[in-house]
């Protein structure tokens, strides 16, 4: 789960790692108020807040020298498409802006902690490439990253911090400040189960004070059924429709650009099923696993969600029955096509237990079904049906 | 010969007593695997299918001698199951399990690391040797005694693979789902290095699948050590960037761990890369001649 900058400030502060002070706002009238009320002087920063990175190039980052432009940048961002590098062309709209005091940057760093897959053990990064890309910085300078490695059964110990402190070439009175700010950030990624914390940039003001100036943080899906008070973070405005309404029915669905619906039992067979479309000059227009159990119920909402995809031409349903039998599975699918309206062909491969009653089933239906066996003939038939443009 | 598990194999479930750990034992039980007890807190001295129940893992082990022990318990309860199962020194865990907290495991394969036992999973169908254990929830019929070697990250296109092999009349020596976790317990290069010992596995299938490395990690593994025939799929070639593909570890992230990058590395490491999930067993019968 994501969750904006904002909030994610929220929980640096409860961990006593420094922000700047801000406010949030949900109407640029309220702008100019807001920032008068930080009780800081000029300048203020701007901020869009939407669930995607590289806001800043995209126009949704601006310094304000006065109130007036304060005004004049919220009215400008608010309630508009906010095109970034991760937004997709058509941006996302801007709910919500984040009114910021103004600080006098010295240098900016890089600093996060993700779980680090080869070793299992929590990574904490450290650059001195702060405020840009770092995927860029590990692509063109590998060695300007610093890392170290923390065992989440012991956590943090001092010499992580000190370790980083003396890679960024960090003076003496900066040290001790980054050191713990390490240990916080640490400790609110173990405590509160994120996937990513990232602070970037984290600065260093005139006065070396250091802040994080900004913040993005993830959280383990799968973790959140502990942590109450990050679920109340959940923003379903940025998040695509189809998306909630699949998480909302326990289905696995990511949304594509394709024309061919595919709903399938398992996560790698439904990769592998998007695989083969393309393999046979397709395009897969969403993955969809109904898992292993795929109930009447769970396949008539998948129907339901593909089909509300207005690019969907065709689509192919490929389950492999284990302890879910196919005459069980045929007769789910029949069933649900009862209750959606199928406007597109519908190509069916099933295989395993109990398959020839399974295909019987879907044969001596009245429901125009086109039988697949075997997954290359699955495809092809899918591909074909979707070209025909039935 | 198989790997990990055979007709001896004395297996334990815990959470025996819920929906899917009892559904799962009797299934297991009916293809021939030797379950001999079940753990649940607070169920023990009751029985379910004529199978003694324990409150502990330590007063099974008490009891019986355990070579394996299979959990289905919940996932926010799981980590708890895997760390008794440690402490009891059951040298085999099977976790079944969807769901666990990345950070759990994270601390579970750090415990792992310094214990005898081994894992397989978590969010995993389990392993089977055919005609003499099935440890999981596998549809034991598909499979057939044999001598390929099989290792997935999936649970259903392990399925297609196996099928397509059995239909091909090529039997299999073992069958691993390693799971789709983003920290699974035991990895390719752990069970490839078993397969690569038994004298009964002649050939292997690998399926990975999109995110982190360990298909290249075995892949340098197998240009160093294996000597038999390796053929392998990676799930996920169309998979887009940053999204979590249903699998909690099947995730291209910052560019790393695409289908396109890992084929290019088990290719160089001489593995025979199938594009089309549809051609494995078709592969492997050739390879094999």
């Amino acid at each position: 789960m994501n969750i904006h900058e904002y909030q994610a400030k929220i929980l640096f502060r409860n961990f006593d790692i420094p922000t700047l002070k801000g406010t949030i706002v949900h109407d640029p009238k309220e702008a100019a108020k807001a920032a008068q009320d930080l009780g800081t002087s000029a300048p203020w920063v701007v901020k869009a807040q939407i669930h995607a990175g590289g806001r800043g190039k995209g126009g949704g980052v601006k310094l304000a020298k006065s109130l007036d432009e304060v005004s004049e940048y919220a009215k400008q961002i608010m309630s508009k498409p906010l095109v970034t590098h991760q937004t997709g062309p058509q941006g996302k709209v801007v709910h919500k802006l984040l009114i910021e005091e103004g600080c006098k940057i010295d240098r900016e760093f890089y600093l996060a902690c993700v779980l680090d897959r080869a070793t299992s053990s929590v990574v904490v990064m450290a650059s001195t490439e702060g405020g840009v890309d770092i995927e860029q910085v590990a692509e063109e300078t590998p060695d300007k990253i610093f890392k170290v490695y923390i065992d989440p059964a012991i956590g943090f110990m001092p010499y992580h911090g000190r370790s980083l402190a003396f890679a960024l070439g960090l003076s003496k009175p900066l040290q001790k400040q980054f050191g713990s700010l390490v240990k916080q950030l640490v400790q609110l990624f173990l405590a509160k189960d994120c996937s990513i914390a990232e602070i970037n940039p984290l600065v260093i003001t005139s006065d070396e004070q250091i802040i994080a100036l900004d913040g993005k943080i993830n959280f383990d899906g799968n973790a959140l059924y502990r942590h109450p008070d990050i679920k109340e973070f959940h923003d379903p405005s940025e998040e695509d429709k189809r998306d909630l309404e699949a998480a909302k029915w326990g289905l696995n669905y990511v949304g594509l650009e394709g024309n061919i619906g595919c709903m399938v039992n398992g996560a790698g067979l439904a990769m592998a099923t998007m695989d083969i479309i393309k393999g046979h000059g397709g395009d897969p227009a969403n993955f969809l696993d109904v898992g292993g159990g795929a109930s009447q119920e769970m396949v008539c909402q998948a129907f339901q969600l593909i089909l509300s995809d207005p690019n969907v031409k065709s689509v192919l349903v490929n389950i492999f029955g284990g302890i879910v039998k196919c005459d069980v599975l045929a007769q789910g699918i029949l069933d649900a096509l009862k209750q959606v309206d199928l406007s597109v062909p519908l190509v069916v491969r099933l295989e395993g237990t109990n398959v020839e009653k399974g295909r019987a089933i879907l044969e001596s239906s009245d429901v125009d079904v086109i039988s697949a066996i075997g997954m290359k003939e699955a495809a092809e038939k899918a591909v074909h049906a979707a070209n025909q443009g039935v | 010969m198989s790997i990990l598990v055979n007709k001896d194999s004395n297996i334990i479930v815990q959470g025996i007593t819920g929906s899917n750990g009892s559904f799962h034992a009797k299934q297991c039980l009916d293809y021939g695997s030797k379950i001999i007890a079940g753990v649940t807190p607070g169920k023990g001295g009751q029985e379910v299918h004529g199978i003694p129940v324990y409150n502990t893992v330590h007063q099974a082990c008490a009891k019986h001698r355990v070579d394996a022990t299979m959990i289905y318990v919940p996932a926010a309860f799981a980590a708890d199951a895997i760390f008794e199962a440690i402490d009891a020194k059951v040298p085999l865990i099977i976790t079944i399990t969807e769901g666990i907290p990345v950070l759990d495991m994270a601390k579970v394969k750090s415990a792992l690391d310094r214990s005898d036992s081994r894992m397989i999973g978590p969010n995993c169908p389990g392993i089977i040797t055919p005609d003499e254990a099935k440890l999981g929830i596998m549809p034991g019929y598909i499979h057939k005694k044999g001598n390929i070697g099989v290792v997935s990250r999936s649970g259903t296109l392990t399925y297609e693979g196996v099928y397509q092999l059995t239909t091909r009349g090529l039997g299999q020596s073992t069958c691993v789902g390693i799971g789709g976790d983003p920290v699974p317990g035991s990895n390719f290069i752990d069970i490839i290095e078993l397969f690569h010992q038994d004298e009964n596995t002649q050939a292997i299938l690998m399926m990975g699948e999109i995110g982190g490395s360990a298909e290249e990690d075995a892949a340098e593994f197998i240009k160093r050590e294996v000597k038999k025939p390796v053929i392998g799929f990676i799930a996920g070639a169309t998979a887009p960037p940053g999204r979590t593909m249903g699998h909690a570890g099947a995730i291209i992230s910052g560019g790393k761990g695409t289908a396109q990058a890992k084929k290019e590395v088990m290719r160089a490491c001489g593995i025979t890369v199938v594009d089309s999930p549809a051609d494995m067993g078709e592969t492997i019968a050739q390879v094999l001649g």
